[in-house]
C-alpha cells in the first residue's frame, strides 16, 4: 500500500446554483431504504472532495437534497453517495437505473479533520446511515494509517439487519490495526454482537484521551450523548467534531434555511469542532 | 467621506432632466409611486410620477398617506414621505425568479439557464436607511465564497440615487443604527430635498465617478453656505423627531437571551404571518420550487422569497427543528440583530421601522430588546 | 461448571474493585468463586431466584427478554469488566431477565445471598456495595432509554406514530360528577 500523503484538488465551483450532469454508473442497494449511488461525471474531469463534505443531488422534476459523500477521496473517478429514502427526493433516487441521470452540484462544506488530526489517536462514533459521511476520512485514514495513532470505529445501528457497509465493516475488523466495535439497539436472539447503545462502545477505551480526535456522525441525539460520553473520558471539545443536518436549499448561504445560531451548516459546516458549538448546542429548537 | 466634499444645487426642472437622462442612458428607473393608498417602489418615466405633497403617517400595525394641505412648500415637495412597504430587494433579489429550466431528451436531460439579459437598474429616491440595506445585502449575495450572478450583475451596473430624509415618522429608528436620516457613501448621488414655497430646490452630493458624470449632464451651481445650512436644519429636524431607539447592545442582549422567558411572551402576540421579513430591506430567505410540465418532459427551479417565520423552513426529514413560534421569532430577531454580525459583520437592520408599521399586531421590534433586556442576562 | 480457587489476584484486575476498600475486597473473595460458561448456556432465567451475581472476566453475556412466538430479543449484552446481574440488591430478589452466554465466558460468580446478610449486619459495608451497582443501574437505566428513543429508525414513521393521533380524536375524559361508583353487593 502506497503511503503518498493525499492532496485534495481545490474544490471551486462555477455556477453554483446550477447543477451539472452526472450518470448512475451503479446503484446499490445497501439495507431495505438505504441504497448507494456511484456517479459518474459526463466530462471525464474526477470529481475532487474533501471528506465529510457533501453535494446537491437532483432529480430530474422531483427536486434536489443535500447529500454527504460517502466514497473514496483518493478515487475521484466516481462519484459516490449513500442515501437514506426519506423523502420524496430519495425515493425516486431509490428507483434510479444504471444510465439514468442526475443533477450535481458542488461539493460544499467543511470537512473531517484528517490531515490536523495526524499523529494523535483517532475515535469514530457514528450511528445509522451516519456512517457513510465517515467512509471518506476512513479511506483517508486507513491509506495514511503510519501518519496516525490508535484508530477505533466505534458504530451503532437499530437493528443487526439496519449495520450498513457490513461487509466493509467485517473487513476492517480483521484488521490488526484498527479497532471496530459495532453494537445494536436491539437484536433477536442468534445475534453473536453487541446490543446496546453506541456510547457505551467508548468504555472499550483504545484509544489516549488526551492525544485523540473524536469524528461523531449521526442522529442528533446520538452526537449530543456520544460528545458528553466523551467529555467524561477527558477528550475536550476542541478535538470532538460532529457533522450537522439542517435544511437546505441553496447550499451556498444564500437561502438562510440552514443557519445554526451565526453559523451557516452549508458553508460553516457541516462539519464543526464541538468546542464552536458548546454554547449552542443545548438550546432548543434553535 | 468625512472631510469637506463639495456639494451642488439643482432646480426642481434639473431634477426632471437628470432622470430624463438617466431613461435615455437606458436605465430602466425605478422610484417612489402611488399604489393601493402606500408608497410603493415601480417603474418611474418622469417626476411626473413621483407622488409630491404625499405625507405617511406610520405607527406600530398603522400606516396612511394623505396630501398635503399645509404650506405650499409641502405640497409641493417630491419626497416628504418616508418608506412604504416595498423596498429596493425586489429588485436585485426578486420574489420570484427562474434559475434554471432542464429538458428532458431520453434517458437524460439537458439544463439551461435563463438568457434574458438583466436590466440596468436606475433606484431613483433611495432612502438612507434603503442605501445601508443595499450594503448589507451586497454581503449576503456576494459573500468571500460564492456570488449570486444575477444579485451581481444586477447591482454591479445599477444607478443609486439617494434621498436624504427631511421627515421622519414614528417607526423610523435610523437614528440610533447610524443609517440615516443623512446618507453616508453607497449612492451615485445623494439630493437633499429643500421645498420652502419660494426656491424649491435640491443639494447634490456626489458619491462617485458616474454621479459625477450625470451631474455634468444637467445645470448645477456650487452650493452656498445657506443652501447647506438650510438642507443641514432639515435633515436635523427629521433626526430630533426620531423618539425610538434600538438598544446599542441589542447584539449582545440577544446573543446572551435565547432562553429568556419573554420569547413566549412575544410568540403569544405574534402571528407567524411573515410580514416583517416580506418588508424588510435586508431579508434574504428563500426556497426553492420545483415544477414540471404537465408532459413531465420539462421541469424549471424557481428560487422564492421564503420567511424563517414558516414552520416548514426548519423541516428536515421528521419535523420542523423550529416548532414553536417562539424558536421562530427568536430566530428572526436574533438573526437580525445579533448573529448578522457575526456573519456579515454589520447589524442586519437599518432602522427603517418598516416590521413594526406592516406587523398586523404592532409588535415593535425596539421594544422587545428592551424587555428581552429587563429581565436577562 | 463452578469452581473455587485462590481469586485474590484475579479479583484486583476486575474494575468492580477500582475504589473499594480492602475489607470489603476480602469479604467479597470470601463468597466468591470461578465460573466458566458456554456457549448458549442459560446463567439465569427470569424469575430466578437472584442469588449470585458475575464478574464478566472474558466474554460476552446477552440479557433477553422472552415473549412467546417470537424469538427472544435481546436488550442488552454485557461483557468484559462488566457486572452481570444487581436483582440481588432489590426485593425480592428474583433476576427480571434470561441471561444466556454467546460463546465461552470466564466470570466470577459472587454468592450475593452471603453478601446480603453482611450487608444487613454491617450497613457501612453495604453503602460500599450500593457505590458500586448505583452506577451500573443508572448508566443501564440510561442506556435502555436512548435504545427506547429508537434514534437510527425511520424519522417519517415515527412522526407519523406519535403525531398522527389529533387531540380532538382522543377519547373524551370521564366527567369526575358523571362517574357513578358501583354499588357492589357485599359479597
Amino acid at each position: 500500500m502506497t503511503q503518498a500523503q493525499v492532496k485534495y484538488a481545490g474544490t471551486a465551483v462555477a455556477d453554483p446554483m446550477t447543477p451539472v450532469l452526472f450518470e448512475v454508473g451503479k446503484i446499490k442497494r445497501e439495507l431495505s431504504d438505504t441504497f448507494t449511488l456511484e456517479l459518474i461525471s459526463q466530462s471525464g474531469n474526477p470529481f475532487s472532495f474533501k471528506p465529510g463534505q457533501f453535494t446537491m443531488l437532483y432529480q430530474f422534476g422531483v427536486g434536489e437534497v443535500p447529500i454527504s459523500i460517502s466514497g473514496d477521496p483518493l478515487n475521484p473517478s466516481k462519484l459516490t453517495h449513500t442515501i437514506r429514502a426519506v423523502g420524496k427526493v430519495t425515493e425516486a433516487m431509490m428507483r434510479l437505473k444504471k444510465g439514468d441521470m442526475v443533477g450535481v452540484r458542488g461539493p460544499f462544506g467543511t470537512n473531517w479533520p484528517v490531515e490536523a488530526a495526524e499523529g494523535s489517536d483517532v475515535v469514530i462514533i457514528t450511528g445509522g446511515v451516519g456512517l457513510a459521511p465517515l467512509r471518506p476520512a476512513i479511506y483517508h485514514l486507513l491509506a495514511n494509517r503510519k501518519r496516525y495513532g490508535n484508530i477505533c470505529i466505534y458504530y451503532g445501528a437499530r437493528t443487526p439487519e439496519d449495520i450498513l457497509f457490513r461487509k466493509q465493516l467485517e473487513k476492517w475488523r480483521g484488521r490488526f490495526d484498527l479497532k471496530v466495535e459495532v453494537t445494536v439497539d436491539r437484536a433477536l436472539a442468534g445475534w453473536n454482537g453487541r446490543v446496546g447503545v453506541v456510547t457505551k462502545l467508548l468504555d472499550l477505551g483504545g484509544f489516549d484521551a488526551d492525544q485523540t480526535v473524536a469524528m461523531v456522525c449521526g442522529p442528533e441525539v446520538m452526537m449530543r450523548f456520544s460528545v458528553r460520553a466523551l467529555n467524561e473520558l477527558g477528550v475536550r471539545n476542541d478535538s470532538i467534531y460532529v457533522s450537522m443536518e439542517r435544511n437546505m436549499k441553496c447550499a451556498v448561504g444564500f437561502c438562510g434555511h440552514c443557519q445554526y445560531g451565526s453559523a451557516f451548516v452549508c458553508k460553516d459546516g457541516p462539519v464543526f469542532p464541538f468546542s464552536d458549538l458548546e454554547e449552542i448546542f443545548d438550546v432548543r429548537e434553535l | 467621506m468625512g472631510t469637506e466634499t463639495l456639494k451642488y444645487v439643482i432646480s426642481l426642472s434639473e431634477v426632471g432632466k437628470l432622470l430624463g437622462n438617466i431613461k435615455g442612458q437606458g436605465f430602466h428607473v425605478v422610484g417612489p409611486v402611488l399604489a393601493d393608498g402606500a408608497i410603493i417602489y415601480d417603474t418611474i418615466h418622469s417626476i411626473e410620477d413621483l407622488p409630491s405633497g404625499y405625507q405617511d403617517e406610520q405607527e406600530g400595525g398603522h400606516y396612511r398617506l394623505k396630501k398635503s394641505t399645509g404650506r405650499r412648500g409641502e405640497r409641493d415637495a417630491l419626497f416628504r414621505y418616508t418608506v412604504g412597504p416595498s423596498s429596493w430587494k425586489r429588485f436585485l433579489f426578486p420574489p420570484e425568479q427562474k434559475l434554471w429550466k432542464a429538458v428532458r431528451e431520453g434517458k437524460s436531460f439537458s439544463i439551461e439557464s435563463p438568457k434574458e439579459k438583466p436590466p440596468r437598474y436606475a433606484f431613483f429616491g433611495v432612502r438612507p436607511c434603503e442605501v445601508s440595506a443595499l450594503k448589507i445585502q451586497d454581503k449576503v449575495f456576494c459573500n468571500n465564497d460564492f456570488q449570486d450572478k444575477g444579485y451581481a450583475e444586477k447591482r454591479k451596473k445599477s444607478l443609486v440615487i439617494a434621498v436624504n430624509c427631511t421627515r421622519s415618522v414614528s417607526t423610523c429608528f435610523c437614528r440610533s443604527m447610524d443609517t440615516g436620516p443623512k446618507a453616508n457613501g453607497g449612492f451615485d448621488l445623494a439630493l437633499t430635498e429643500i421645498s420652502d414655497g419660494k426656491n424649491h430646490r435640491f443639494i447634490v452630493e456626489v458619491g462617485s465617478k458616474k454621479g459625477s458624470k450625470l451631474l455634468k449632464g444637467i445645470d448645477h451651481t456650487l452650493a452656498e453656505r445657506h443652501d447647506l445650512s438650510s438642507a443641514a436644519a432639515r435633515v436635523n429636524s427629521a433626526k430630533r423627531a426620531m423618539k425610538r431607539q434600538m438598544p446599542k447592545d441589542a447584539a449582545k442582549i440577544l446573543s446572551k437571551n435565547s432562553e429568556h422567558p419573554h420569547w413566549k411572551d412575544v410568540a403569544a402576540r405574534c402571528l407567524n404571518c411573515a410580514n416583517c421579513t416580506m418588508v424588510c430591506p435586508t431579508c434574504f430567505c428563500s426556497t426553492v420550487e420545483d415544477t414540471t410540465s404537465l408532459s413531465g418532459d420539462v421541469a424549471e427551479r424557481w428560487r422564492r422569497w421564503d420567511s424563517c417565520f414558516t414552520v416548514d423552513f426548519s423541516y428536515i426529514h421528521g419535523g420542523p427543528i423550529r416548532r414553536d413560534s417562539a424558536a421562530r421569532y427568536r430566530q428572526w430577531l436574533t438573526h437580525k440583530l445579533s448573529s448578522w454580525h457575526d456573519q456579515f459583520g454589520t447589524s442586519g437592520c437599518t432602522g427603517c421601522g418598516r416590521c413594526i408599521t406592516w406587523c398586523p399586531v404592532g409588535i415593535d421590534i425596539t421594544e422587545e430588546i428592551k424587555a428581552l433586556q429587563k429581565g436577562g442576562k | 461448571m463452578v469452581k473455587k480457587t485462590d481469586l485474590g489476584p484475579i479479583l484486583e484486575g476486575h474494575p468492580f474493585f477500582d475504589g473499594m476498600d480492602e475489607g470489603a475486597r476480602k469479604l467479597i473473595v470470601g463468597c466468591a468463586k470461578n465460573a466458566v460458561f458456554h456457549d448458549d448456556d442459560m446463567v439465569y432465567k427470569e424469575g430466578a431466584a437472584a442469588d449470585t451475581f458475575y464478574l464478566i472476566r472474558h466474554g460476552s453475556i446477552a440479557l433477553e427478554v422472552h415473549t412467546p412466538a417470537r424469538e427472544p430479543l435481546v436488550i442488552e449484552t454485557l461483557s468484559n469488566g462488566e457486572i452481570l446481574g444487581w436483582s440481588w440488591l432489590v426485593p425480592p430478589y428474583r433476576c427480571r431477565f434470561d441471561a444466556r452466554a454467546i460463546g465461552v465466558v470466564r466470570a466470577i460468580a459472587i454468592d450475593a445471598k452471603c453478601l446480603r446478610g453482611k450487608c444487613e449486619k454491617d450497613h457501612s459495608l453495604g453503602y460500599q456495595f450500593y457505590k458500586q451497582f448505583l452506577p451500573v443501574i443508572s448508566s443501564r437505566l440510561g442506556a435502555a432509554r436512548l435504545q427506547m428513543i429508537d434514534m437510527y429508525g425511520d424519522p417519517i414513521a415515527y412522526a407519523q406514530k406519535t403525531q398522527a393521533v389529533e387531540k380532538d380524536t382522543l377519547p373524551a375524559k370521564p366527567t369526575p360528577g358523571k362517574v357513578k361508583k358501583a354499588k357492589g353487593k357485599k359479597s
